[in-house]
Order: C-alpha cells, then sequence, then structure tokens
C-alpha cells in the first residue's frame, strides 16, 4: 500500500525535491505551500503523515499542527531551521509527533517517517490493563470504564511501552528508542512533551498522575509506585 | 576593643558627616574656651582693678588718721602705755570701717614683745599677711599690697586684699599698719560669672555641633540618597531615578545624575536593541540558508546514491558535492553556535549528568575515526561515576572537540583521556603525545580559524571554530578549558566545570600536563 504524505512547505524548491526523494522510496506525496491551505488540503488529501515546516506564509506552522491535530492523530513530523527556539516545544505541544532540522540528510527524513508510519502489528488479540484503563492492542484503542479515550498512534505507542513492562522504569532514551525510534541520542524534550499530552488524556488529575509516573532523575514508568 | 576602635575608625572614614561634625566640635570648642578665658580675664580685672583702687586710698587716709591719732597722743603731754596708744589707733581705724566691717585691721611691731602689743580687729589673725609683704613693708616707707587669703582666730578664712604700710609709733618701736579688705563678694560675682560663661560656651558648642549636623545632613543626606541610587542603577535597575527638589546645587546634581542614567539607559537599550537586531539576524539567516541547503543536500544525496550510474568523472564531482556539502553544513552550524554567543543568547540547559558515561559515549562514537587512523584512545577514569550539573549537550560537543582534535594530532600515539572530580569541580584531560604545541601557539588555540599549521592538510573537516566554540561552552557553564603542550611531547587540553551549576571554581581535579595521567593508571586498574 502506498502511503501518502502531506508536504506543507512554502519552499517549492524543497518541496519538489522532497516529492523526488519520497516517490523514490514509494511514498505519494502531495503538497501545499501556504498555511491558509492547509487544513483544507489535508482534509481533500487524507495522508497518511504530514511533513509540515513551522515557518509558513498565512496560518503559522504551529496553528496548522494543532488544526489537524483537532481532527486527526495521523503522525506529523515537523521541519524546522531553529532547533533551539520556543516554536519546536510550541509546536509538540500543539501536537506534532516528531520533529527534523534542516538540514537534514533524506535518510534521515525517512527513518523519522518510517518510525511514525510503522505499526506494531501484534496477531493474537492482546488486552493491557493499566490503572483504570484496558488497552486493546491489536484494536489500538484505550478505554476507561467502557469509554473510549482517543489518542494519537504516539501516545498510544508510548502508553503500549510502559504498560507492557509495568513497574519497570524507562529512561528517556530508551524511549526515545522504543517509541520514535531514535538510534542516537535525541531531543528529550519529545518525550516530556508528549507525556504531558498523555496525562492530560488518560489521567484523573494530570498534576497528580497515577498511570505514567515520573520518576525523578531516571525517567517515567508505568503504574502506582 | 579593637573591633570597637576599628568600628570607629571605619565610621570615621565612611562618614562625612561624622567627620565634618567632629571637626567643627573640636575647632568650637577652642575658640569658644579661648573666648571664655578672655571674657573671665577682663571682667576679673575690671572687678578687682576698682576694689584695689578704693582699698589703696582707703589704707592711706588710714594712716593718715593713724599717723594723727599717734601725734595727739604725743602731744598730750601725759606718758601713755604702748597698750593704750595702740588700742586708740585700732578703735579709731575699725571706726572708720563701720558696721559691719568693710575690712580689718591689724597692726603688727617688727619687735614682738609685751612693751610693743600687736591688735587687730574682727578677730583677724596675724597669719593672713603674707611674709614676702611683711618684709617689703617693713624694708620700705610705702605702701605694698597683695592678694591672700585672710585668716581668722575663729577658723574662718575668705580671700582678700591685704594693703600694708609701716607706721611709727613714737617711744614705742616701728609698727606696720595693715588693711585687710575681704573680697568675698567679688569673689562670689566672679563665680557667677566663671559658671554663666562656662554653662554658656559648654550649651554653644552643643548647639553649634548641633545646627553642623543638621545642616550636614541637609546636604549629606541627598549625597547618600544619589549614591544608593547610584548603587542601584549599577546593578541593573536602570529606571532608578533620584527626586529632584528646588534648583540648588544638590537639585542641579540630581538633574545632571539623571541625564546621565536616562542616557546610559537610552544607550543600553539601544545595545539591548542591536543585539536583539542581531539574534533575529543570526535566526533569519539560519532560516533562509538552511532550507535551501535541506534542497542541496538532499539532491547531492540523490545524485551520491546513483553515482554508480554515472560516468568516473560525474561521479567523482557527485561525490565531492556530497562531502563538501556535509562540511558546508557542519561550518554553517559552527558559525550559527558562534554568533548565537556572540549575540548572548545562549542559554545553558542543565540536568545532572554522568561525565564518565558521557566521556565513554563521545570515545564510542570517536572508534571509527580512530580507528581509520590506527590511534588506541584510552579512557582513564579517576571514579565510576561522576554526577554533574551541566548541559550534556554542549559538554558532549566539547570532550567530542576535544578527542577528534587529539586523534587529529595523535601521530600514531595512542590518546588517553582522564576524568576526575573532587566533589567541587569536575574536569576531562584529553592528552596526546603527537606533535604538540610550541609556546607561541598556545595562546591561539582558541582562537577562531586558527591553525596549529597552515600547511597541514585538514583531514577530518574541522572547521576551525571547534575549540571557539568549545570555550565558549566551558565559559557558559562558569568552567574552565586550558590547553598545554610542549613541541614533540604532545598536547594536553584540560575541561573542568564546577559540579553544582553556577558555583565558582578554584581548582580542577585533574593536573593539566598530561604526565600524571599515565601514573594514574596503574592506580585505577
Amino acid at each position: 500500500m502506498t502511503e501518502r504524505i502531506l508536504v506543507v512547505d512554502d519552499d517549492t524548491a524543497l518541496s519538489e525535491m522532497l516529492g523526488i526523494v519520497l516517490r523514490g522510496e514509494g511514498f505519494a506525496p502531495f503538497f501545499c505551500a501556504d498555511g491558509t491551505s492547509a487544513l483544507r488540503a489535508f482534509r481533500e488529501f487524507r495522508p497518511d503523515l504530514v511533513l509540515l515546516d513551522l515557518m509558513l506564509p498565512g496560518r503559522d506552522g504551529v496553528d496548522v499542527c494543532r488544526d489537524i491535530r483537532a481532527e486527526s492523530g495521523i503522525p506529523i513530523v515537523m521541519l524546522t531551521a531553529k532547533s533551539d527556539t520556543s516554536d519546536v516545544v510550541l509546536g509538540l505541544e500543539a501536537g506534532a509527533d516528531d520533529y527534523i532540522v534542516k538540514p537534514f540528510k533524506p535518510k534521515e527524513l525517512l527513518a523519522r517517517m518510517r518510525a511514525r508510519l510503522r505499526r506494531s502489528d501484534s496477531l493474537e488479540a492482546e488486552h493491557l490493563q493499566i490503572g483504570g484503563l484496558t488497552i486493546d492492542v491489536v484494536g489500538h484503542s484505550v478505554k476507561r470504564d467502557g469509554t473510549a479515550i482517543s489518542l494519537t498512534p504516539l501516545e498510544f505507542d508510548l502508553l503500549l511501552c510502559l504498560a507492557r513492562k509495568p513497574k519497570q522504569v524507562f529512561t528517556r532514551e530508551v524511549l526515545l528508542q522504543d517509541v520514535w525510534g531514535y538510534r542516537h541520542a535525541a531531543d528529550t524534550r519529545l518525550v516530556n512533551v508528549h507525556v504531558q499530552r498523555l496525562r492530560a488524556k488518560i489521567e484523573d488529575d494530570p498534576d497528580k498522575p497515577e498511570i505514567v509516573v515520573t520518576v525523578r532523575g531516571v525517567g517515567y514508568k508505568a503504574g502506582p509506585s | 576593643m579593637i573591633s570597637a576602635a576599628r568600628r570607629v575608625r571605619a565610621a570615621w572614614r565612611q562618614s562625612l558627616m561624622l567627620r565634618v561634625t567632629s571637626a567643627t566640635l573640636a575647632l568650637s570648642i577652642i575658640v569658644v574656651a579661648l573666648l571664655g578665658f578672655l571674657l573671665l580675664s577682663r571682667v576679673t580685672s575690671g572687678l578687682l582693678d576698682s576694689t584695689q583702687r578704693s582699698a589703696l586710698v582707703e589704707a592711706s587716709a588710714g594712716l593718715t588718721d593713724a599717723r594723727r591719732v599717734l601725734s595727739a597722743a604725743n602731744t598730750g603731754g601725759t606718758p601713755v602705755s604702748a597698750s593704750t596708744l595702740v588700742d586708740s589707733v585700732i578703735t579709731a581705724l575699725a571706726a572708720r570701717a563701720g558696721s559691719p566691717g568693710q575690712f580689718d585691721v591689724l597692726l603688727l611691731s617688727n619687735k614682738t614683745t609685751y612693751l610693743a602689743p600687736e591688735r587687730g580687729t574682727n578677730l583677724v589673725s596675724v597669719g593672713s599677711v603674707p611674709v614676702d609683704l611683711r618684709d617689703s613693708v617693713a624694708g620700705s616707707d610705702r605702701q605694698s599690697w597683695t592678694y591672700t587669703e585672710i585668716r581668722y582666730l575663729d577658723g574662718r578664712t575668705a580671700p582678700g586684699l591685704v594693703v600694708g604700710a609701716p607706721l611709727n609709733v613714737p617711744t614705742v618701736a616701728p609698727y606696720e599698719l595693715y588693711y585687710l579688705f575681704p573680697l568675698t563678694q567679688q569673689q562670689q560675682t566672679l563665680d557667677l560669672v566663671r559658671s554663666a560663661v562656662v554653662g554658656t560656651a559648654v550649651l554653644l558648642v552643643l548647639l553649634v555641633a548641633l545646627i553642623v549636623w543638621l545642616v550636614t545632613r541637609q546636604v549629606v543626606a541627598p549625597v547618600r540618597t544619589a549614591a544608593r541610587i547610584a548603587e542601584r542603577f549599577a546593578s541593573g535597575h536602570l529606571e532608578e531615578r533620584v527626586v529632584v527638589r528646588g534648583e540648588d546645587d544638590l537639585a542641579r546634581m540630581a538633574t545632571a545624575f539623571n541625564d546621565m542614567a536616562a542616557s546610559i539607559e537610552a544607550q543600553i537599550h539601544q545595545l539591548e536593541n542591536l543585539s536583539l537586531v542581531q539574534q533575529r539576524f543570526v535566526s533569519d539567516v539560519s532560516h533562509e540558508l538552511r532550507t535551501p541547503l535541506t534542497t542541496v543536500r538532499m539532491a547531492a544525496d540523490v545524485l551520491f546514491e546513483s553515482r554508480a550510474t554515472f560516468d568516473p568523472a560525474t561521479a567523482r564531482a557527485a561525490e565531492l558535492l556530497s562531502t563538501q556539502i556535509d562540511r558546508f553544513e557542519i561550518l554553517l552550524a559552527d558559525l550559527l553556535e558562534i554568533s548565537r554567543y556572540d549575540a548572548g543568547a545562549a542559554a545553558l540547559e542543565i540536568d545532572a549528568t554522568d561525565l564518565v558515561a558521557l566521556v565513554r559515549r563521545v570515545i564510542d562514537s570517536a572508534e571509527p575515526l580512530a580507528r581509520r587512523r590506527e590511534i588506541e584512545v584510552r579512557l582513564v577514569p579517576h571514579l565510576d561515576v561522576c554526577m554533574v550539573d551541566c548541559d550534556a549537550r554542549r559538554i558532549e560537543r566539547v570532550v567530542r572537540n576535544l578527542i577528534g582534535n587529539a586523534i587529529e594530532h595523535a601521530e600514531g600515539k595512542p590518546v588517553l583521556v582522564g576524568v576526575g572530580a573532587d566533589g567541587l569541580a569536575a574536569a576531562v584531560t584529553v592528552r596526546d603525545h603527537g606533535v604538540g604545541l610550541s609556546e607561541e601557539d598556545l595562546p591561539h588555540v582558541f582562537d577562531r580559524f586558527w591553525r596549529a599549521d597552515p600547511a597541514r592538510a585538514r583531514t577530518t573537516g574541522g572547521t576551525g571554530l571547534g575549540l571557539s566554540i568549545a570555550l565558549e561552552d566551558a565559559r557558559l557553564h562558569g568552567g574552565w578549558l586550558e590547553a598545554w603542550g610542549e613541541p614533540g611531547a604532545g598536547a594536553s587540553f584540560r575541561l573542568t566545570i564546577p559540579c553544582r551549576a553556577g558555583d565558582a571554581l578554584v581548582d580542577s581535579p585533574l593536573p593539566l600536563d598530561g604526565a600524571v595521567v599515565e601514573v594514574g593508571e596503574g592506580v585505577i586498574a
């Protein structure tokens, strides 16, 4: 199955180059050059993944990210020229799954995209219980007392990773490797922001988390301490 | 005691008010004492002069009287006893004194015998007349006088003036007639005047001190306020201003200070703006350069991947394009990093980090380069774990840079990496035994784009900014980055950072010249 990629970038040369690389790797790219029409393009193309430039004419990349997230949990990878500014954190908080800093190597980008598109296809029906949550691994759904909680695939993967080995403490580096697919040390802000987003959805009181618990100085673990 | 003295000395040095007030106090005490002394002596002499004049007149009148009484007695024909004679003189003189006696009289003979009796009025004692006066009266025929203490036989004493003159009592003996004027009243007046003068002087001095203190405070208080505000201004409160009151010199000073503060504030804001503009420019350049560079990068990679289908020259061109874009990318990243430091926009992300693990990681990642150059990189940790508060990304970059440099200059000999800590500071040393650094080179190793040997081919693709960035990273941590080198003996670099962020460094736990690192090796093993 050809995966559909929406590229939102105002630089036509880069978009075209991305198109060449993506087509070469068997993806089906679509393009959108400004922020205002990004959401319309998203609805029209129904992509499997969005590559989103943070600096866009019209509507800002962070806002576009929030718009898409309001409708869908599909993976969003930000393209940014600035890694050290608050823009990255803003983008992650707006719901982006990952980001990649320009100039990037094509292989790096493809690895990031594949990590997000990869589905842990479990063959046997598997149900996990953690806190008051029931996780249906095959169905990719999480329920609390029979009510479904809508998680993005990334949040689901993060929760699943922690819930599969309750009480084990995961460092941020390990989570970056297992959930995001990074082989080298990467930005731990990714983990911090997404744990916050996950907690906001699954915890009774996100300020006093009981399902995803912080282990000071080490990382995170599932279940009460 | 000593500390109290020191406190007083410090207060003296620091307080203008104290100095001015004390100086004024001292001067006014001297002036008032001088004036008081003059005043008192004028009053005394004025008071005594008139008393003395009238006393002398009275005494000579008395003397005339006494002579008259004596000559009258002698011309009477009837022989009179000496005592009767003397008594009559005394009675006549005492009558002149009035009641109560304005003075007392003593009639003393030169040779005290029963034939020449001595008489006095009102129990006045012979001891009232000083011996000196008696001598001078006996030796002359004129009036003599002096001040003395008049004694009475009942024990009373009084200050007084004694005037004496010789008086010849015919047929008996040469006598001396003494007039004793008690000066009790004058003494009382003088005492009163003296106490009034002293009291006034003390009051005056205190008042002067108070006035000076108040006046000085009026001047000093605004100066102190200005000093305090200047201090606050200097410590960064640029909006601080002095309140200007009136139009006097202090107000002018305050206005001048405010003008200066406003001008400094404006300049600082201008510089801040410049810095902001600079930061924005760096950020914009970053974005503007990076997007086309990404496109070029991807295009080069596509070409590079399919170089097998090109003819050899084009394939080599694709290779060169790819490697040079790598280099360009690193150079751009380094330039942006440096300009971020220059703009003061670099910020630390402090986290507890294991320095030993960090160094291990860097050595592992440098392994391919080391193997290519057949160089052994050996870790000589002085501890197993070394937890340090630092920005791991930056410290890793510093260590990577040092190790990369060492491998590049190692000339086939091993590179030793040491990690040590002493609770306050942690250090990483990287020692190679290659070409080394000359003394002229050492001060320049951290200069931007500086190369130890311009003729040397650059093979690892360093930008010439690595050590400059490493130095900035170390400084950002409040740490040190130092270099040591000797031609032929190799070079050593030492990074020292405080274990707790924000602490000041005093000393480094590891020596800079690498010799000891090798010794430490045995200790650890």
